[in-house]
């Protein structure tokens, strides 16, 4: 049976997320954006929502199953009140899901706890590379395998919070095989550059990385030595930035609506010109249409169907269109206005733009 | 909790119309195109006795079918009957969309007989579907002067009070399957006319009229760029007289238009449907791309970034995005109009995507195979011709858009025109 209403306790979840969007982290946002950081009071007011903590089942910490679908639907509330806010607290995730998707048992005891029974701390990932044709299953980071031992060597960028990472998922080419590395914040051979400079989000904190023959043991792997398949991983990249730019959208979008209800011009509002009012209209409807996608890939994955791994690319390459087409016209709907940074539709037009760059910078 | 699990009963009608969609339509489809004002019989019997052996009479819903069964077991099941109208209609259009307007029984004419008549008015309309021959029924909107504009319409209805007859003038175009309605078959057409110009919107009713009355005229079929198969009449009513029970809704005009808006209210329900046909022809062309690639050893690679992709791969991923988000968007509508929430947005926001869809994937097919997209060799060119209809009946892109904005904005008519 179909049905497109959330379980009550996603609905609590939901309605705490959108009290903390609404009251905690848009009115934060565009002085985050300015001071390019992210104060973490917010951050950690983020996190004892306990989105991540509830999808890691108890016997590593956590406080529940985990689910795909529950995570987009937080996703998409997180980023309705800020992106680079969303991100921030979703932090974490991009350690501790690799992990309990992809990785051994023994792993999974050893490293989630610390990362979900505390504080948010900065644990992260580093996955994409410097080049315009940066590819996740093409990587140019290697990884060599010498007895029990693995030496990291290469160049990366955009790693969230990397100058205070306590442990990073490095990912690598090993044999021509995209694979996790579990790399504690400290080790031998790592230089965290500076604080990026990007074209949005500049609240979050992203370094590039440099790898020079980083040694850890071959068990740090994901999964160990016989590795993992990446397909999971992927996928919750994918929804996971679907249901992000869902959020951003649906934002611009209300935002445009109550500003162009608002507005006189020609002795009308400016809502009640077609040429607003249908923008508005297929705005709305490319929002809801990429958000049924979005939850029905999240859906898939929940069930093992084996369509959901297609899907939520088709859903995440959905949702690159749909949220640049909708925060420019929430720009173009404010006119002048809208290029001004006293309104926030030109922050989210830029963060718009992003999601065809994010790759891997959030799972749910 | 969220699911979009089809639900059983609806995945064995998939498989059971899709036998159907590729026996009886495809075979007939070209030959259907090029003769265009032959009727497909052997499919309209097929389906007549097809769905008499269901015991259902219509495609549509039944609603009073649905009332009279009390048993518990079954009252716990979520209803999935226009669920399952969906999964029928997509699969008979993705067979073809031409031949799929000639279904026999019950249509957009016994729709609007159940959305808004009375349980007299169901019994002594909607029961001729049931009997030995097939029978259709249509609905008569538009106008040579109003189409979109529904406002605009100038066929008259005047109650004659010696007989109690109403009397019906006017001419009606684009009536679809207006000639097996009321020609090839014993059934009806839904009218809709003014029972006072002065009143506006307010004074349009909708009224029935059977095949076989006095003053009730086909008097055109159209040759069209597409869905040849169907009928598109010409109807004329001169002086026609139907009962005074073939009214729908009340006779009375009050300052309201809540008459007009109650028949409005039709759409919602069909105006998805609309979306599952445009849908079904636009999968089609889609599936006759990919299998025309895989035959000649084009890969598409899900997953790569797209600045490794090839230009097919784009567009063959844009293409697949956005049948499934529409695809998503009718689901949700129907399940709402299933489960009595109401729908007037998401079924506006269905039609208007499909619409657009349909049309644009069918386009890009064309494109996509290059000499092959264009021959008659091929129903891909025939596809992209049956596919633009869907963003132009039972509310054209634009005036869904409008449907769409003003739900989204709030506004009533007079403030976005």
């Amino acid at each position: 049976m179909y049905s497109f209403t959330p379980t009550e306790e996603q609905q609590m979840l939901l309605d705490a997320v959108k009290r903390y969007a609404d009251g905690d982290s848009r009115p934060a946002a565009r002085e985050a954006e300015e001071k390019t950081q992210l104060p973490p009071e917010l951050i950690e007011k983020g996190w004892e929502l306990g989105v991540l903590q509830a999808s890691i089942p108890e016997e590593y910490g956590g406080f529940g199953d985990y689910s795909a679908l529950t995570g987009v639907l937080a996703a998409e509330g997180l980023a309705y009140g800020d992106l680079a806010v969303a991100l921030g607290v979703m932090t974490p995730n991009l350690f501790a899901l690799p992990l309990l998707l992809a990785g051994s048992e023994e792993q999974k005891k050893t490293y989630l706890p610390p990362v979900i029974e505390m504080e948010w701390k900065a644990y992260t990932a580093a996955l994409i590379e410097p080049a315009f044709d940066f590819d996740p299953l093409e990587l140019k980071t290697t990884a060599s395998r010498a007895g029990n031992e693995i030496t990291l060597s290469g160049e990366k960028i955009y790693v969230p919070y990397a100058a205070d990472a306590e442990m990073i998922m490095v990912y690598a080419n090993l044999d021509g095989k995209t694979q996790g590395f579990i790399v504690p914040g400290d080790a031998e051979g790592l230089t965290v550059g500076e604080q990026q400079k990007t074209l949005g989000i500049h609240a979050y904190p992203l370094y590039s990385l440099t790898l020079e023959d980083v040694k850890i043991a071959a068990d740090q792997q994901l999964n160990g030595p016989e590795g993992h398949s990446l397909e999971k991983i992927q996928a919750s990249w994918q929804i996971a930035l679907a249901s992000l730019a869902v959020g951003v959208a649906q934002a611009a979008y209300q935002y445009a609506i109550d500003y162009a209800k608002d507005r006189e011009v020609f002795g009308v509002k400016v809502a009640q010109k077609q040429a607003i009012a249908f923008m508005l209209a297929e705005m709305g409807t490319d929002i809801e249409a990429t958000r049924l996608l979005a939850w029905e890939a999240a859906w898939m994955l929940d069930e093992g169907k084996e369509e959901a791994y297609k899907h939520a690319y088709l859903a995440y390459s959905g949702a690159v269109d749909m949220v640049m087409m909708v925060t420019d016209r929430a720009v173009q709907i404010l006119g002048g206005h809208g290029y001004i940074r006293e309104h926030p539709v030109e922050l989210w037009m830029r963060n718009g733009r992003g999601f065809a760059a994010f790759t891997g910078l959030a799972m749910v | 909790m969220i699911s979009f699990e089809m639900p059983k009963p609806l995945v064995q009608t998939s498989n059971v119309v899709e036998t159907v969609a590729k026996n009886m339509m495809r075979p007939v489809s070209r030959e259907m195109d090029e003769n265009e004002h032959e009727i497909p019989w052997g499919y309209i019997e097929f389906m007549h006795t097809a769905t008499k052996a269901l015991g259902s009479s219509s495609m549509a819903p039944d609603e009073a079918a649905k009332e009279k069964k009390e048993d518990p077991e079954k009252k716990k099941r979520p209803p999935i009957n226009y669920q399952r109208l969906m999964v029928m209609v997509e699969t008979l259009s993705w067979g073809d969309a031409g031949i799929y307007l000639c279904t026999p029984g019950g249509m957009l004419g016994a729709a609007a007989v159940s959305a808004a008549g009375t349980p007299e008015q169901k019994k002594r309309f909607l029961s001729r579907f049931k009997g030995e021959k097939p029978v259709f029924d249509a609905m008569a909107m538009t106008e040579p002067q109003a189409g979109s504009d529904t406002s605009a319409i100038r066929t008259t209805a005047v109650l004659d009070e010696k007989t109690n007859e109403w009397v019906l003038n006017g001419e009606k175009i684009f009536v679809t399957a207006g000639h097996k309605a009321l020609v090839d078959s014993k059934g009806f057409i839904v009218v809709w006319a003014s029972l006072d110009l002065e009143a506006g919107r307010a004074g349009i009713r909708s009224f029935i009229i059977e095949a076989g009355t006095p003053g009730c005229k086909v008097t055109k079929l159209e040759e069209k760029m597409g869905i040849r198969a169907s009928d598109t009449a010409s109807i004329v009513l001169q002086d026609c007289r139907i009962p005074y029970e073939n009214i729908l809704g009340s006779p009375k005009i009050e300052k309201s238009t809540k008459g007009y808006k109650g028949a409005m209210q039709t759409f919602d329900a069909t105006r998805p449907i609309v979306a599952a046909s445009a849908l079904g022809v636009a999968r089609a062309a889609l599936e006759f791309v990919q299998e025309k690639l895989a035959e000649n050893g084009v890969e598409v690679r899900y997953g790569i970034p797209r600045q490794k992709m090839t230009h097919i791969e784009h567009e063959l991923i844009e293409m697949e995005t956005q049948l499934r988000q529409a695809w998503l968007l009718t689901v949700k509508a129907l399940w709402m109009a299933d489960n009595k929430k109401s729908n007037a947005l998401v079924a506006s926001m269905s039609k208007v995507k499909a619409g657009k869809v349909a049309t644009v994937i069918t386009q890009k097919a064309v494109e996509l195979m290059g000499p092959l997209g264009y021959s008659r060799d091929y129903l891909l060119e025939k596809w992209f011709r049956d596919a633009k209809i869907n963003d132009i009946f039972e509310g054209t892109g634009q005036i869904n858009l409008l449907v769409v904005a003003r739900n989204i904005l709030g506004y009533r008519g007079s403030q976005l025109r």
